[in-house]
C-alpha cells in the first residue's frame, strides 16, 4: 500500500514536472526569463519582444490577440502569411508568420486575405489538356517570367517556373513543383501580371492526380466491389457482436504482415 | 549565463551528445527492439500514461453525463455558463434558413457538405460556417495518412480489428465497421476529385505501416497528407459554389425545447454582431481540443482547437463518450523553442526512425500504440533519466532520422517529408544529418458526442463528423484513422442528413429552452457564474501586456 502510494506521488511529481517545462509554450514567456529582446515594428508600432519568438507569437506577446492571420501555427494552412522589411533594406521579404523568428528592425504587415479568382469546374467535364488552364486562367499569358512570384514564395517554389509549365502544357512539372503549396496567397498578390498562381496549380494538381497517375489500382475496385456485394457481411456480423474477451484473443493471435506473408509462401 | 555555441543548429553540448547516436546506427540498423507484452503495455500506461495518473480527470456534476468520469479542462467548459445571456438575442428575427448547416469547415465539415451536395440538396440550402478561416483545422496538418484496407493482403476484418485493439476494445463496433468498410471507397473518391496519392512505379499506392497496425495499410500524399486531401475537397466545394461563411463561430445551439437541434446563433468575430441561423438539419464538424493544453502539454493542434462542439452538444442535450481519456503524440518537436510542440509524423518512424535516449540506446519498439509510445518516452526521460535537456529546460529524446535514408536509400527525406526536412531547416537543422529532439504532445480528443454509424447524435436533428464525434477510436486512435474518419463520417453524416431533409422534414422552433434549463442545473449543482463557454479562442497575449489592459469604448 505504501509501495502503492509512492508509485502515485512519482507519477504526479513527473507530470508536475513536464507541465512546468512546458510552460514558456503553453502560457508565455515570462518577462524576467528571457535574456535577449528585440524590437519589431508592427504595423508601424514599435514593441520590445523576446528574441526567441516566432513573428507570430511575437505579436501575441506584445498584446494582439488574433482572429485573422493565425491558423494551424505550424506552416501549414497559410492563414499568417507576412510582409516585412528590416531596418536599412529596400528589400522586402516574405514569410509565414508561424515560421519566421523574429529580428531586431523588422517592420511587419500580416496578409491574410487574398482576392483571388476561383472559377468553378467539374473535372469530369473537363479536357485533360493546357487548354483547360487557359479556359479558366487566360491570365497566365500574361506572364513576364519576373520571378517575383518565386522571390515570395516563403514555401521556397519554383513558383514562375510551375507557372511557365503550366502554359507548356506539363503537368507532371506543375504538380510535382507546386504539391508543398500552402496558399498563403503572397505569390499573386506580388504578380504584376495578376495571375492567381496557386489557384492555377490547383487546376491542374486535381488534373494530373486524376487523369495523369494512372486510374485507381485495380485492388481498390475490386475491394469496393466485394464490400458492396456483401463478401465480408457474414464475418463482419459475427466480429460485431463479439465480447471483448473474445475480440481480445483474436487481436492477440492475429499476425503481423510479414509473418502472415510467410504463412502464405510456405503454403 | 554565457552565450551558446551553436553547431548545425545545435547548441554545442547537445552536438555532441549526438556524436553517440551516430556511434551506435550501425548497431541498430539490424537491430529491431523488442515490442512489450501485452501486461508490460498495461504496466507502463498504468503508471506513466497522463490518463491514468490522479490530478487530470473528475467527475461531470450535471446534464446527460452526470457522475462520469471527464478530462478537468472539459468539465471546466461544461460546467460554465452560457455566452448569451437570456433576452440578448431575438430569435424572430432569423438571417440564414439553409436545409442543412455545417458546423466547422475541415475535412469533415468539408465533405459532408459536398455529399449533402450530391444527395440532392441544393448548394444554396446548405450553409458551412466556420469559426476561423474555411481551413484552419487539424485535418491540414495531418502528415502520416489514411488508413483503407485494400489490398489483397489485407482485410476489412483486419481493419476491424487493429482498430478496435487500438481503442483497448472501448470502441463502438457497428461505428467502426462503417469506418473500415466505407474507406476503400473513399481513397476511389480521392483519387476521382484528384487527390495526388503516393504511387509505387508499377501505379499501386504506396501503403505503410503505422503503429498499432498490423499490416501495411497507410496511405500518404509525402508529409503533406491531410493538406492534399483538404485542398482538393476545399476546391471541389468551392466549384460547387456552396455557402460558406468565415469567422463566424457559433456560440449556442437552438432547438425546440423538445429535444430537436433546429439551428444556432453565429457570432461575428470582428464586428460583434450576431446572426441566428434556422436549419432543419445540423451537422456539428467542430474539431477536437488541443488548445485546452490538457496536463500542460503543448499541442500539435490549430489554433481554434477549444472543445467548443463538445459544450454545444451537451448543453443541447446530447450525451458524451470516451472524454476521460487523450491522445499524446509520441514525437512532438522538443527543439528548439520556437516548434516545441509540432507534430513529427509517426511515419518518421514506420520509415526507420528509431526512438534513442541520451546514450545513443534504443529502448522502445518504434511502433507501438500510441500511448504506450508515449509512455514509454516519459519513462526515459524521467524514470530512468535518459533524456537530453535542452536550454529551456525541457526533457526529449532523440528522434534518429537520419535511420531513414540509411534503410530506404540517400534523398528519401526529401522525397517523403518535404515539410518536416523544410521546418527543421528554418531552423538550421538537418534532419537528413542529425537527429531531431522528441517528446510527446497533446494531440487528439479521442472520444467526443457520442455518434452512430451513420453520425446521428443522441439529438433529433444534429449529426456529427470528424474529431468532434465519440465511439469510433474508443479511448485511443490509430495513426491514420483520424483522416478516415473524418471523410467516412462527413459523407455518411452529409448523405444522412440530406436523407432527412428531403423525407419533408420542415424547420422546427428556436429557443434556448435548454440554455435555461442548463443554468438552472448549474445553479442547482452551486456552480458559479464565473466561466463561461465555449473558449472560441485560447489566450497566447503576453502576461505584460495583459496586465496593462483597459477597456474604453
Amino acid at each position: 500500500m505504501k509501495a502503492e502510494q509512492n508509485r502515485v506521488l512519482n507519477s504526479q511529481e513527473i507530470m508536475r514536472r513536464i507541465s512546468t517545462a512546458s510552460k514558456p509554450i503553453v502560457s508565455g514567456v515570462e518577462e524576467k526569463d528571457v535574456e535577449h529582446w528585440v524590437t519589431i515594428y508592427i504595423m508601424g508600432k514599435g514593441y520590445k519582444v523576446p528574441a526567441d519568438l516566432t513573428i507570430l507569437t511575437a505579436i501575441e506577446y506584445a498584446g494582439y490577440k488574433f482572429i485573422r492571420g493565425c491558423g494551424c501555427r505550424q506552416g501549414f494552412c497559410g492563414a499568417c502569411g507576412t510582409i516585412y522589411r528590416k531596418k536599412g533594406e529596400y528589400k522586402l521579404r516574405t514569410g509565414m508568420a508561424c515560421q519566421t523568428r523574429v529580428e531586431d528592425g523588422m517592420y511587419l504587415v500580416q496578409i491574410p486575405f487574398t482576392p483571388a479568382v476561383k472559377p468553378s469546374y467539374d473535372l469530369n467535364k473537363e479536357e485533360y489538356a493546357v487548354s483547360t488552364v487557359f479556359k479558366y486562367y487566360p491570365e497566365v499569358a500574361r506572364c513576364v517570367s519576373c520571378n517575383t512570384c518565386t522571390k515570395a514564395c516563403p514555401q521556397g517554389l519554383q513558383v514562375m517556373d510551375y507557372v511557365q509549365a503550366a502554359i507548356k502544357g506539363d503537368f507532371k512539372a506543375v504538380a510535382e513543383e507546386s504539391f508543398d503549396c500552402i496558399q498563403c496567397g503572397l505569390c499573386a498578390l506580388r504578380c504584376p501580371s495578376e495571375i492567381v498562381q496557386y489557384n492555377v496549380a490547383q487546376l491542374v494538381r486535381r488534373m494530373y492526380g486524376k487523369f495523369g497517375t494512372g486510374p485507381v489500382p485495380a485492388y481498390v475496385t475490386k475491394r469496393i466491389k466485394e464490400i458492396a456485394e456483401g463478401k465480408f457481411k457474414e464475418d463482419m456480423d459475427r466480429l460485431t457482436k463479439l465480447s471483448k474477451q473474445e475480440l481480445e484473443k483474436l487481436y492477440s493471435e492475429r499476425k503481423r504482415e510479414s509473418e502472415y506473408k510467410e504463412t502464405k509462401d510456405s503454403d | 549565463m554565457a552565450e551558446l555555441k551553436y553547431i548545425e543548429g545545435y547548441p554545442e553540448y547537445m552536438y555532441q551528445l549526438i556524436q553517440r547516436v551516430h556511434e551506435t546506427r550501425e548497431k541498430r540498423k539490424t537491430f529491431e527492439f523488442p515490442a512489450m507484452t501485452k501486461e508490460e503495455q498495461e504496466e507502463i500506461l498504468n503508471q506513466l500514461h497522463p490518463d491514468n495518473i490522479s490530478g487530470g480527470n473528475r467527475e461531470i456534476s450535471i446534464g446527460p453525463n452526470k457522475g462520469e468520469m471527464a478530462v478537468n479542462q472539459i468539465v471546466d467548459l461544461l460546467e460554465a455558463y452560457p455566452l448569451i445571456e437570456e433576452g440578448e438575442v431575438d430569435l424572430t428575427h432569423v438571417d440564414y434558413t439553409p436545409d442543412i448547416m455545417i458546423i466547422g469547415g475541415g475535412l469533415a465539415g468539408t465533405t459532408a457538405s459536398i455529399w449533402a451536395n450530391v444527395q440532392g440538396v441544393p448548394n444554396d440550402k446548405i450553409l458551412l460556417v466556420n469559426k476561423l478561416r474555411h481551413g484552419d483545422a487539424n485535418s491540414i496538418m495531418a502528415e502520416g495518412g489514411t488508413q483503407a484496407a485494400d489490398r489483397e493482403v489485407d482485410s476489412v476484418q483486419r481493419h476491424f480489428l487493429d482498430t478496435m485493439g487500438g481503442g483497448h476494445f472501448t470502441n463502438k463496433p457497428d461505428v467502426v465497421r462503417a469506418l473500415v468498410e466505407d474507406a476503400p471507397l473513399i481513397m476511389n473518391w480521392l483519387h476521382e476529385l484528384g487527390a495526388m496519392l503516393d504511387r509505387e512505379e508499377n501505379g499501386d499506392f504506396v501503403e505503410k505501416w503505422g503503429g498499432g497496425t498490423s499490416i501495411k495499410r497507410l496511405h500518404s500524399c509525402r508529409d503533406y497528407t491531410g493538406l492534399e486531401e483538404f485542398r482538393v475537397i476545399r476546391d471541389e466545394f468551392r466549384s460547387r459554389e456552396i455557402e460558406c461563411i468565415e469567422h463566424f463561430p457559433v456560440v449556442e445551439l437552438l432547438t425546440d425545447g423538445k429535444g430537436r437541434v433546429s439551428g444556432a446563433i453565429l457570432y461575428n468575430l470582428e464586428t460583434g454582431e450576431y446572426k441566428v441561423v434556422q436549419a432543419k438539419a445540423t451537422i456539428l464538424a467542430t474539431g477536437g481540443f488541443g488548445r485546452l493544453h490538457i496536463r500542460g502539454f503543448p499541442t500539435t493542434n490549430h489554433y481554434g482547437a477549444t472543445a467548443d462542439g463538445l459544450v454545444l452538444a451537451y448543453r443541447a442535450g446530447a450525451r458524451l463518450r470516451d472524454v476521460d481519456t487523450v491522445q499524446y503524440h509520441p514525437t512532438g518537436a522538443a527543439y528548439p523553442l520556437q516548434i516545441i510542440g509540432y507534430l513529427l509524423t509517426e511515419k518518421l518512424r514506420t520509415s526507420g526512425a528509431q526512438p534513442v535516449n541520451i546514450d545513443g540506446e534504443a529502448f522502445v519498439y518504434p511502433l507501438e500504440t500510441r500511448d504506450v509510445e508515449m509512455s514509454a518516452i516519459i519513462r526515459e526521460c524521467y524514470v530512468r533519466n535518459k533524456g537530453i535537456t535542452t536550454p529551456t529546460g525541457l526533457i526529449g529524446v532523440w528522434l534518429d532520422t537520419p535511420m531513414i535514408e540509411v534503410k530506404n536509400g540517400q534523398g528519401y527525406i526529401d522525397k517523403a517529408f518535404p515539410g518536416m526536412r523544410r521546418m527543421f531547416s528554418r531552423y538550421n537543422i538537418d534532419m537528413r544529418k542529425n537527429p531531431v529532439l522528441v517528446f510527446p504532445t497533446l494531440h487528439y480528443q479521442n472520444g467526443g458526442v457520442e455518434t452512430d454509424p451513420w453520425g446521428h447524435s443522441t439529438l433529433e436533428g444534429l449529426w456529427l463528423a470528424g474529431e468532434v464525434s465519440g465511439g469510433v477510436h474508443g479511448k485511443n486512435r490509430l495513426m491514420g484513422n483520424s483522416t478516415l474518419d473524418t471523410m467516412v463520417f462527413g459523407r455518411r453524416s452529409g448523405i444522412s442528413a440530406a436523407e432527412y431533409v428531403k423525407s419533408g422534414k420542415d424547420f422546427a422552433a428556436l429557443s434556448l429552452e435548454h440554455t435555461k434549463r442548463y443554468v438552472k442545473m448549474l445553479g442547482e449543482a452551486g456552480i458559479g457564474p464565473q466561466r463561461r463557454s465555449p473558449m472560441l479562442l485560447p489566450e497566447y497575449r503576453g502576461k505584460a501586456a495583459l496586465a496593462r489592459m483597459i477597456d474604453v469604448f
